[in-house]
């Protein structure tokens, strides 16, 4: 006998894989039944352009987090990144260029927090900290603190559609495909997952630390440039001091979403999930007329309780486990 | 006879599906020393454990001065007089002597920190001790033989009546050997009641006054010093019967799969050169620091080595990193398998294709598929229990946990298999199972290397050992010269004393 029995389906453990996506489902039907406008194509539209920025930033994010590692300089990246592209496609008028442009600066900017990681050692915290700052003082040098007006046909992007389908929304789903193939099936992925659950053993499997951080910065950086240009054409200017705290909308998403601060767990459907949460959220209180500080009060009770729940699961999986191994022998 | 400072009666304590102590009494004098012996995992940690409070007895109980106690935590036991100064030294790099001393216990005076009188306390300890420190300077200056010493003054100025020493010389110089002796003889002279924990035979001789002699949880043998040799206590240290369950099977040895020539990283190990051939199980004997495993993992490519050279297969290779060593087809199982075998809250198939990935690569891409089927296949041929295999690793048993680290470097068809304690902290089962699959191993033609702190199953499974002591090989057993004693004399490092000697 093997001793592998098929895994068992009980609520539970429905309840632990499935459960957010439960709630997501129960918060639409609720919104939907609060404010009937919830559902109107017109705010449908407004919310899915405004998630997939931040959405976009949550994958990142959750492939550094799986990782053990975070980016908090992704919402001054999106600017300065943003802001050169902006600048590219006015002088040229290529929006080729401008994605270019736009990936290329934040793709640099993240080898330059691989690197303080990598080579340094540095905490990503810190190091992306630095970033931060750098990145942001270097958008606003760049036009001396001035928005950009005028930026013609850029705006295609972040507010036109293609049929009824905002083409935003069409980022979010390629990269969403991007993030689940390099999560489950790649040997870049397995790498990320290891290293986050456990570097010394990662390390002792043979897998290339240094390279897998490198790598994960560096998709980053291309998630954070795409940010960048769907930011950028959605609010129709180039804004140095734009996209202030997205880091931290990433960073919620993806922990709501069920990554795990400790490294080693996490999933790109949890991410979108985590994300669309939080974005309906914040739209359900605004089409509610919430205060918007009362929103603020919100947002970090619910980070809070999705913190408390992933402690929680995490402990009563390991001891339901436990108890489903000694039954299995 | 009653006199009497510390007695343990019948103690007791078992650990899920082990007994670590059965039935333990000991008895200690005032003023005198009491050395307690045994190999690794004989139960000598578990009982100070027990006597500092740390762990509750299952059975039995202690006596302080003829009156029984209950010793609840280890700070109940700082108020009964007991002091406990560990092996492994815990202070905090940045704080003085004189906050270090007095910690979790500072004197105040109207609600605040007293830190004259901490001063002038600690001065006056000093000197009264004799110690040569200044009360401001930090723990992170002093050597390890200071902060001992500090551990000791500690003890003292708690008015200690009883101290136990775990393994105090592990990491001190003979200079520094000798203070702590003088001090110990300083202590005894006041009354003090020292149970002290070695496995050194030259030190128990010197400062022993009785000896007790731990063996799988039991007392073998407690008596004075004088009705004792170094022969007797190494026989009774090692002394179990050898069972017959090892399924060692006889196989033809083939060609040298590796060679080691004078491997030396300074501080560490030197001069380290051995030989393994295809079928062959060779293994690795010494004390806890004796480097073995250091040893093993600068072959692995975890550690740095500064100068000789590995040779696999007759090809000389530089190992710098396991990705060098997986190319070589050299493959390891850590002692630590939480620390550097099993990313725990990931699944048991992703854990074993950790380090075999490629094998699952198809078109640029992880075929799921075929890792599933590998993965399936190799935990039915180890016998893994695991309700799936996207199971956590981590709610699996010692023994299986083990086994998908052992299946995850079978997968990796290692031509030279390096296992750190395979067996450590498993149970009897797996024990049998993990023996067995070495046999078949060593039958695929495989070269095995088998570092183990347990005698009887390096005796019972390897074609030669080599003994390790204190950073290089003391020696080389063959087959027929395998005894526990000829091994441990080796280990100790006595074999070359007697030599001198003589």
């Amino acid at each position: 006998m093997s001793g592998i029995g098929s895994a068992r389906i009980s609520w539970s453990s429905i309840s632990r894989s499935y459960g957010i996506y439960f709630v997501l489902a129960a918060m639409i039907i609720l919104s939907s039944v609060i404010n009937p406008n919830f559902f109107s194509a017109e705010n449908i539209s407004n919310v899915t352009r405004q998630i997939s920025v931040t959405t976009i930033l949550a994958f990142g994010e959750t492939i550094l987090i799986i990782c053990g590692m975070l980016d908090l300089s992704c919402g001054s990246v999106l600017a300065l990144s943003g802001l050169l592209s902006v600048a590219s496609y006015k002088l040229t008028g290529s929006m080729e260029l401008a994605f270019a442009v736009a990936i290329g600066v934040a793709v640099l900017c993240n080898y330059l927090n691989a690197m303080m990681v990598a080579l340094f050692n540095a905490p990503a915290f810190i190091a992306t900290l630095a970033m931060q700052e750098m990145a942001r003082g270097a958008a606003l040098l760049f036009t001396r603190g001035q928005n950009i007006y005028q930026i013609g046909d850029y705006t295609r992007i972040g507010q036109g559609s293609i049929g009824f389908i905002p083409i935003p929304l069409l980022f979010l789903v390629g990269l969403f495909l991007v993030t689940w193939y390099i999560l489950n099936n790649t040997r870049f992925g397995r790498g990320l997952y290891a290293i986050g659950g456990n570097q010394e053993a990662a390390k002792a499997s043979g897998i290339n630390v240094n390279r897998t951080k490198i790598i994960a910065f560096m998709v980053n950086g291309v998630f954070v440039g795409i940010a960048g240009v769907l930011f950028m054409s959605r609010v129709n200017a180039g804004l140095p001091n734009g996209a202030i705290n997205y880091e931290f909308q990433g960073l919620t998403s993806s922990i709501i979403g069920g990554t795990s601060f400790s490294g080693g767990i996490g999933t790109a459907g949890g991410t979108v999930v985590g994300s669309f949460i939080v974005g309906f959220l914040n739209n359900i209180l605004n089409l509610a007329n919430v205060n918007s500080y009362l929103q603020q009060i919100i947002r970090g009770a619910i980070i809070a309780l999705a913190v408390i729940y992933d402690i929680w699961t995490k402990n009563r999986r390991t001891r339901s486990l436990v108890r489903g191994v000694a039954a299995a022998k | 006879m009653d006199s009497y400072k510390l007695q343990v009666l019948h103690i007791s304590k078992s650990f899920p599906g082990v007994l670590a102590l059965d039935d333990i009494s000991l008895s200690a004098r005032a003023g005198s020393v009491l050395v307690l012996c045994g190999e690794n995992g004989a139960g000598k940690s578990t009982l100070m454990k027990i006597i500092d409070g740390v762990y509750q007895p299952d059975k039995g109980e202690i006596l302080i001065d003829g009156k029984r106690v209950h010793v609840r935590s280890p700070i109940h036991a700082r108020k009964l007089g007991i002091s406990m100064i560990f092996q492994e030294l815990n202070y905090i790099p940045e704080m003085t002597v004189e906050e270090s001393l007095f910690c979790g216990r500072l004197p105040t005076r109207a609600g605040r920190v007293d830190w004259k009188a901490v001063h002038r306390r600690t001065l006056e300890l000093l000197e009264k001790e004799n110690l040569p420190y200044s009360p401001t300077m930090r723990m992170k200056d002093l050597s390890v033989s200071d902060i001992q010493m500090l551990e000791i003054l500690k003890a003292i100025s708690r008015d200690a009546s009883i101290i136990i020493m775990d393994e105090p010389t592990s990491a001190i110089t003979q200079r520094e050997v000798e203070r702590l002796f003088s001090k110990i003889a300083d202590l005894k002279a006041r009354g003090t009641c020292i149970i002290y924990i070695s496995h050194k035979m030259d030190e128990i001789f010197r400062i022993a006054d009785d000896i007790a002699i731990l063996r799988d949880g039991r007392v073998v043998e407690s008596r004075p010093r004088s009705e004792l040799d170094i022969d007797k206590v190494i026989s009774l240290m090692v002394g179990r019967k050898l069972e017959s369950t090892f399924p060692k099977r006889a196989i033809e040895i083939g060609e040298e799969a590796l060679r080691v020539e004078k491997l030396t990283a300074p501080g560490v190990f030197r001069d380290i050169s051995f030989s393994v051939r295809a079928g062959e199980i060779v293994g690795f004997a010494g004390l806890m620091g004796a480097g073995r495993t250091e040893v093993m993992r600068a072959v692995f490519g975890l550690d740095r080595y500064a100068s000789g050279e590995i040779r696999v297969r007759g090809k000389r290779v530089r190992i710098s990193s396991v990705r060098d060593s997986k190319a070589a087809k050299i493959a390891m199982l850590s002692e630590d398998r939480r620390r550097y075998g099993l990313v725990s809250v990931r699944s048991v198939r992703e854990n074993m294709s950790l380090p075999n990935l490629r094998q699952f690569i198809y078109r640029g891409r992880l075929h799921g598929l075929k890792e599933t089927k590998v993965i399936s296949d190799i935990c039915t041929r180890l016998n893994v229990k695991t309700p799936s295999l996207a199971t956590a690793v981590e709610a699996l048993s010692g023994g299986n946990q083990q086994k998908v680290v052992l299946g995850k470097w079978m997968l990796s068809e290692p031509d030279v298999l390096i296992m750190d304690e395979p067996t450590r902290g498993i149970d009897v089962g797996s024990k049998y199972e993990i023996y067995k699959l070495m046999g078949d191993l060593a039958a695929e033609k495989r070269a095995l290397i088998m570092v183990s702190s347990e005698l009887p199953e390096l005796i019972g499974m390897c074609d030669r050992i080599y003994v390790m002591c204190k950073g290089e090989i003391s020696g080389e057993l063959a087959r027929d010269e395998f005894t526990q004693e000829a091994i441990m004399r080796l280990a100790m490092g006595f074999e070359k004393q007697t030599k001198e000697a003589s």
